[in-house]
């Protein structure tokens, strides 16, 4: 099948490809670019460990195509660290513990960090609702939402 | 899981979609949130021979109200209907609804025209709109035609389109004052379908007879079930406690569930009859002013 040419900007730097158009968005994300911190989990639309940010809202990139992905722009957990500086969200999720095995924790930050850009004053109940869709396994909710916790304050006091 | 290849097309306008699905044929497929066909897709399910990406198309995003009508286009994501002031403040069964279409990462791409294009009848706003008594609005090479929502599921994963058409718009009536509704679904888990789901519209008169019952079923038969008889039997009356009791047992009779994973058929018909009453008891708050 006939590769398409596509440019996507990821995490603020333009990545030109040609690529098949069944390709499926995570795999150019892993395969192409090389950038493996967004992980493939279910491979199904359940889990949320593929989780990353297009235009400003948290996606499954195992359930879109990297076609769709052209002329948009995309943040994955490779870009939350700006300068050697952890993201308030990832500050948080070492502070709280808010990971165990760590295979959730990619999708988790992702949708996170486009949720507190809509609501940095969550209540629990909320943030409970926001990662409804990304499972975690080790039974860390507890921990996660207490991470979210800690970021919202962060951001809230300036931090990003 | 990688989907079989297919020839790609991002048309950038309606009629450009139109004339594409007109010369590709029934092979064709349009993709617009993608949350149900590509997962399909992926499992094999359907290996559709070309896609006709309909999300470069401009304009197609709405949801607004005008002419008694909030109108809902073709692009217009689940998660604009959470985030909507009309909606929420006129229509809640649709914010009820989109509450509990899988999750909140799917309803960022999710389309509420797609959730009815699909043809499921696991999926829940068939259920809503045939409450609402909606219209759907397709647009094909002859321009566009408006089809009855009651009228658009004739089958199992069958919609009443052509094969050239697309839905562009659903228009639901702006309901009249004392009006209310409520979707209620059972899931096992955030993400799942529905073991049974009802929904339910009622407008009440001054003296609190129901004028109109909009009842809609998720889940429990090959297609959205309209439960027309419950309908007919709440419209005149009084919405009392033997009367919802009565309307919920009647509901349960109108649906024709299967036995499957989610659980036994007369499980999920007594789950019918107990989600009417909870929904019909929450619209009727809801018609009196309530939240």
């Amino acid at each position: 099948m006939a590769k398409v040419p596509i440019k996507v900007t990821v995490n603020g730097v333009e990545h030109k490809a040609e690529v098949e158009p069944r390709l499926l968005l995570v795999h150019f994300l892993r395969e192409d670019l090389r950038l493996t911190g967004t992980h493939i989990g279910c491979d199904t639309s359940h889990c949320g460990a593929c989780t990353v940010v297009m235009d400003g809202r948290a996606i499954k990139s195992c359930t879109a195509f990297a076609i769709q992905a052209n002329g948009r722009s995309i943040m994955t957990v490779e870009g939350l660290e700006q300068e050697g500086q952890m993201h308030p969200l990832q500050d948080g999720f070492f502070q709280e513990h808010g990971l165990q095995c760590g295979y959730c924790t990619p999708g988790m930050l992702m949708t996170g960090y486009a949720f507190l850009q809509s609501n940095n004053d969550p209540t629990d109940d909320e943030i409970r609702h926001a990662i409804s869709g990304n499972l975690c396994r080790c039974t860390g909710y507890v921990n996660i939402v207490k991470a979210y916790q800690y970021a919202a304050q962060k951001m809230r006091e300036g931090g990003a | 899981m990688i989907p079989r290849s297919f020839e790609y097309y991002s048309p950038q306008t309606l009629d450009e979609a139109i004339a594409l699905l007109q010369k590709l044929g029934p092979e064709a497929k349009l993709l617009s949130g993608g949350q149900s066909l590509i997962p399909m897709m992926k499992l094999r399910l359907v290996s559709p021979e070309y896609i006709v990406d309909i999300n470069r198309i401009p304009g197609l995003d709405y949801i607004s109200e005008t002419g008694g009508h909030l109108r809902i286009g073709a692009l217009a994501r689940e998660h604009q209907l959470e985030s909507s002031e009309s909606v929420q403040s006129k229509f809640p069964i649709l914010a009820d609804t989109a509450k509990v279409i899988a999750d909140p990462l799917v309803r960022s791409q999710a389309t509420v025209c797609g959730n009815l294009a699909h043809g499921d009848p696991a999926n829940d706003h068939p259920a809503t709109m045939l409450a609402l008594g909606a219209t759907v609005v397709a647009t094909g090479p002859k321009g566009q035609r408006e089809i009855p929502i009651e009228d658009f599921f004739p089958g199992l994963f069958t919609t009443a389109l052509e094969p050239e058409e697309i839905l562009t718009e659903i228009r639901v009536p702006v309901p009249p004052p004392r009006s209310g509704g409520a979707y209620l679904k059972l899931e096992r888990k955030v993400g799942d379908f529905a073991t049974a789901g009802v929904a339910v519209q009622i407008t009440l008169d001054d003296a609190g007879v129901c004028t109109r019952a909009g009842l809609g079923l998720t889940n429990v038969g090959m297609t959205p079930i309209k439960a027309k008889q419950t309908e007919a039997f709440l419209t005149g009356k009084k919405l009392d406690e033997a009367t919802t009791q009565q309307a919920a047992e009647m509901a349960a009779s109108e649906s024709q569930p299967m036995d499957d994973i989610r659980g036994s058929a007369d499980y999920k018909r007594d789950l019918v009859r107990v989600l009417t009453k909870r929904a019909l008891t929450h619209a009727l708050d809801r018609a009196k002013g309530g939240a």
